[in-house]
């Protein structure tokens, strides 16, 4: 039974989270530096440019890389302070497996030890309970490299089609959005349409402290004149100075977006040539919008109807326009409806192929994009295909070199499979860069999942709140450990270049992988002399697909400082701009409309639980913290989770800023500082969710997901908010 | 990327913007970065009322043409450099009285006690001198500190840039220039009072419901 072995407590001492306050021989060591290396920062989906500082296999400090044109030497703090996350006290540097009596629950063994107990405990799984039964978790934070030999690894060497990963739980409602409406899943602009827009529409991002390096794209936009509106249920940085702030009750975008469309239809604020010449199904989007007045969506969304009027009249009015939608409109239960309802006013208005017009998902995770592409997702195979349709499958199984009939079937999203994990169907699991003991929502079900494995290993280089579960941990390479491509958000293909080697005994994540499956007897098919060839594969198994990326090398994103997908043909310059001239990718070459009928969140308020809750990140944490939690400057920053609500509950209450506060829903509760400020809704409270165990949001959260895209609802829980009883 | 020497050149001026700052404290981290004294950061991002506001202001030192921080040292510690930058107290002066600190009108320099020095940003002459941006006007995202020639300014932002200050009666000018919307338009002036802002209520709560 995968438990954790000792005391939190035990844990926390031997494998943190310590903070690294400073880099490897002190802050006055004057080191030199043998080599700088271009590459890119490991935290979120903008992938800026870094240069990192190396001094004997260490990395030392970082220096911008003003040449890289995506951002230009800017970063966020995350940025300046990840060359940290190095030589840090916590790295795993040897396997390990558990073992109560042993210093911190884990014991020491060597690779051989640990991956003939991994393939053992698999065989023994697979045998008992059918290949299915034995699943994997992967993460976004690993390279387009990686990403594909995970999908591979799982279908062909494991066998199950239970593989999913944690952009489950970032980009899938955006992804199936775009897919519906537009017949591919990319942000259709690059950035740099950004600045030629009339008027910049925010939804559900808080683009400050989540997308620093946005804001300086909205700002070019202004200085040229553009209008800016901002839909939040706070007052975050970027909506400070906007022209429109349209402040939306959670879990009613969609509400919203109906009221806008409505709007523009009756006023004629449409593009008529676009739509007859670029789309389908207008009518029926119309027809949906019909009775969605202003005045009705006033009431759900909590927007004054004048100024939903008035985002329409700037949105339908503006020649050129980016709506620019993140997590907010994203991770709910009708996230995928929000996304199709935000890409309607796009198309009705003409605002797609076009310089400075696009409706654009921001992706969150480190390879956001690209780790949705190459087939480590339960539906997916590389390219983009569907896991499900025969050509697809056939077309995969030939660059494999394998029969159609042995790539497993679709398997359960990541919600899905910790419950199938839960309910026991599911008793195996390897798990890679992702941390649901924090990130999952009801955390508290998640932790007991975990508990219920007969057997779990993790490849990590931090021990995380998840892998403390593990019965065997393998000690996998950092960012800055391994070479290959990710994919930024806005589509372009960059190299990340390795700066040091795996310190003691950690290996580069994709020899551990291929080392497995040689042992399943699966060698064969994982054969490779180096990086570079997994992405030569890729690139072929792309081929024909959606995410074609048949022209891309290495060489050429390193000369061309990234190459924007799709890249067809060998020699192609790559795509910046989607759906130029309105051809849409889908046969006919014209966009879908959708009819986006409202319907409420899975829980709404009530008498016992009156107060919305809302989650979301600071700038200065990144997704469940194993990184950035254990980085000094960063945790200074923003030491601990904060409830943020508004002076007006805050005194209904009877709670001073900086009082603790007990928050509780159906699912669990938590205990934590209040912070009174006049920049959120009244009937909303917001907590960030980078923290584990009692500090850990997602105790609140509920476990229902959009039935299109198994996006769990994050950003929408029913709660009690009361002020904390003393301790006693 | 190279630009003209801080200065040297008279070419690239430092710039800083507080409207379109956003508290993300890159500048703060990247700050404690810099090669004349890692590990300690220097410059100061104030948040000004965080009830009311998420409005941050970020400060690096103006570089006074005739700094008041040295004016009152009564120990002749600080020094301007031959392009007028101003640096932290020599440490072998500085008695640590700490009369800079509060003379300074834009509130920049600090007593560090792990020194017993009082220290200051000093532009990243380390950087600067060798034609690289200062480290927090290279990260910062929004650009509220940005770095470059007055003609890359005005070709890429809008706004007017102003070094001249009144302190009362004490007039300052600067070597590092802070935007204003139109200086053309004369004095800056509290709002009147009669413009509506959403700001007013951004939740619409004394807003008429349907």
């Amino acid at each position: 039974m995968a438990r954790i072995p000792v005391t939190e407590e035990a844990l926390v001492e031997r494998f943190g989270p310590h903070l690294n306050e400073a880099p490897p021989g002190g802050w006055d060591a004057d080191l030199e530096i043998d080599d700088v290396v271009a590459t890119h920062c490991c935290f979120c989906g903008q992938q800026c440019g870094i240069k990192l500082k190396v001094h004997d296999n260490e990395v030392v400090g970082f220096e911008p890389w003003y040449e890289f044109p995506f951002n230009e030497g800017k970063l966020c703090p995350k940025g300046v302070k990840r060359y940290l996350q190095g030589s840090h006290p916590d790295r795993l540097l040897h396997p390990m497996v558990r073992d109560e009596s042993a210093p911190g629950g884990f014991r020491q063994v060597s690779w051989d030890d640990a991956l003939g107990k991994v393939v053992s405990e698999i065989q023994r799984i697979q045998a008992a309970y059918g290949d299915d039964a034995f699943a994997m978790l992967s993460g976004v934070s690993l390279t387009n490299e990686k990403s594909y030999l995970v999908g591979k690894f799982a279908r062909l060497a494991l066998h199950t089609a239970n593989l999913d990963y944690n952009g489950r739980f970032c980009m899938v409602s955006a992804g199936a959005g775009n897919k519906k409406a537009l017949g591919m899943d990319r942000a259709p602009n690059p950035w740099s349409d950004i600045p030629l827009a009339d008027v910049v529409w925010t939804a559900g991002t808080n683009v400050a402290e989540t997308f620093p390096i946005t804001t300086s794209y909205i700002w070019r936009a202004r200085d040229r004149g553009a209008k800016l509106i901002v839909q939040d249920p706070r007052v975050v940085p970027l909506a400070r100075t906007a022209d429109l702030f349209l402040p939306v009750r959670p879990g009613t975008d969609s509400a919203l977006f109906g009221a806008v469309l409505h709007e523009l239809i009756r006023n004629d604020w449409l593009d008529h040539e676009f739509i007859e010449a670029h789309t389908v199904d207008f009518d029926q989007a119309a027809a949906a919008a019909a009775d969605m007045t202003p005045a009705w969506a006033a009431g759900i969304t909590g927007v004054p109807a004048a100024r939903i009027e008035e985002a329409a009249e700037l949105w339908g009015t503006s020649a050129t326009g980016m709506m620019l939608h993140a997590r907010g409109i994203e991770q709910q239960v009708k996230g995928t409806e929000n996304v199709l309802s935000a890409i309607n006013l796009g198309l009705a208005t003409g605002k797609f192929g076009k310089p400075g017009c696009g409706v654009s998902t921001i992706t969150g995770q480190g390879n956001g994009q690209g780790g949705r592409e190459h087939g480590h997702k339960c539906d997916q195979l590389p390219g983009n295909r569907d896991i499900t349709v025969p050509e697809h499958r056939e077309a995969v199984a030939k660059v494999w070199g394998v029969d159609e009939s042995e790539i497993p079937g679709k398997g359960k999203p990541a919600v899905a499979i910790i419950e199938a994990i839960h309910a026991g169907e599911i008793k195996g699991l390897l798990s890679i860069c992702f941390n649901p003991a924090v990130s999952a929502p009801d955390v508290n079900f998640t932790r007991e999942a975990m508990d219920k494995l007969e057997f779990y290993a993790t490849i990590d280089f931090f021990l995380s709140d998840t892998g403390r579960h593990a019965d065997v941990v393998l000690p996998g390479s950092l960012h800055e450990e391994d070479e290959g491509t990710s994919t930024s958000g806005e589509g372009r293909i960059i190299k990340i270049n390795a700066a040091v080697r795996p310190p003691g005994e950690a290996r580069r994540d994709g020899e551990i992988l291929c080392d497995i499956a040689e042992r399943l007897g699966k060698g064969e098919h994982f054969r490779y002399a180096g990086n570079e060839e997994i992405f030569d594969e890729l690139c072929r198994a792309s081929s024909g697909g959606k995410a074609d990326y048949t022209g891309a090398t290495w060489a050429r994103i390193e000369a061309e400082m990234g190459m924007f997908w799709p890249v067809p043909e060998v020699g192609h310059p790559g795509t910046p701009r989607l759906y130029e001239g309105g051809t849409f990718a889908f046969p006919d070459g014209r966009a879908r409309f959708h009819a986006v009928p409202y319907r409420p969140p899975a829980e709404v308020v009530d008498d016992e639980y009156p107060i919305w809750m809302t989650s979301g990140r600071v700038v200065s944490q990144y997704l469940s913290g194993t990184q950035t939690r254990r980085i000094a400057g960063l945790v200074d920053q923003y030491p601990e989770p904060l409830c943020e609500m508004h002076p007006r509950l805050a005194e209904s209450l009877g709670v001073e800023d900086g009082e603790p506060v007990t928050v509780r829903s159906r699912r669990g509760e938590i205990t934590l500082p209040a912070a009174v400020v006049t920049t959120i809704r009244p009937d909303t409270v917001f907590i960030p969710y980078h923290w584990p165990g009692k500090q850990a949001a997602n105790q609140l959260t509920i476990r229902a997901v959009d039935p299109v895209s198994a996006m769990p609802e994050f950003k929408v829980a029913a709660v009690q908010v009361a002020k904390a009883e003393a301790p006693a | 990327m190279k630009t003209a020497r801080y200065g040297i050149d008279e070419r690239p001026i430092f710039v800083i913007d507080q409207s379109r700052c956003i508290g993300c404290e890159a500048c703060v981290q990247a700050c404690s970065e810099c090669g004349t004294h890692r590990g300690q950061s220097l410059i100061h991002l104030e948040r000004i009322d965080r009830v009311a506001s998420t409005q941050t202001a970020p400060m690096v030192c103006m570089h006074c043409e005739d700094p008041t921080c040295a004016q009152v040292c009564p120990a002749d510690a600080i020094k301007q450099n031959e392009e007028g930058i101003v640096q932290s107290a020599l440490k072998p002066r500085c008695i640590g009285c700490s009369n800079c600190v509060l003379a300074c009108p834009f509130g920049v320099p600090k007593y560090v006690a792990d020194f017993d020095q009082m220290m200051k940003c000093d532009m990243c002459t380390d950087r600067t001198s060798e034609g690289y941006a200062p480290m927090c006007a290279s990260v910062c995202p929004s650009e509220a500190l940005w770095y470059g020639t007055p003609e890359e300014f005005h070709a890429r932002r809008s706004g007017s840039l102003v070094d001249g200050w009144l302190f009362g009666r004490q007039a300052v000018t600067t070597k590092v220039f802070a935007v204003v919307d139109d200086v053309a338009s004369g004095p800056i002036d509290v709002p009147s009072g009669e413009e509506r802002s959403w700001l007013d209520d951004p939740f619409g709560l004394e807003e008429d419901r349907p």
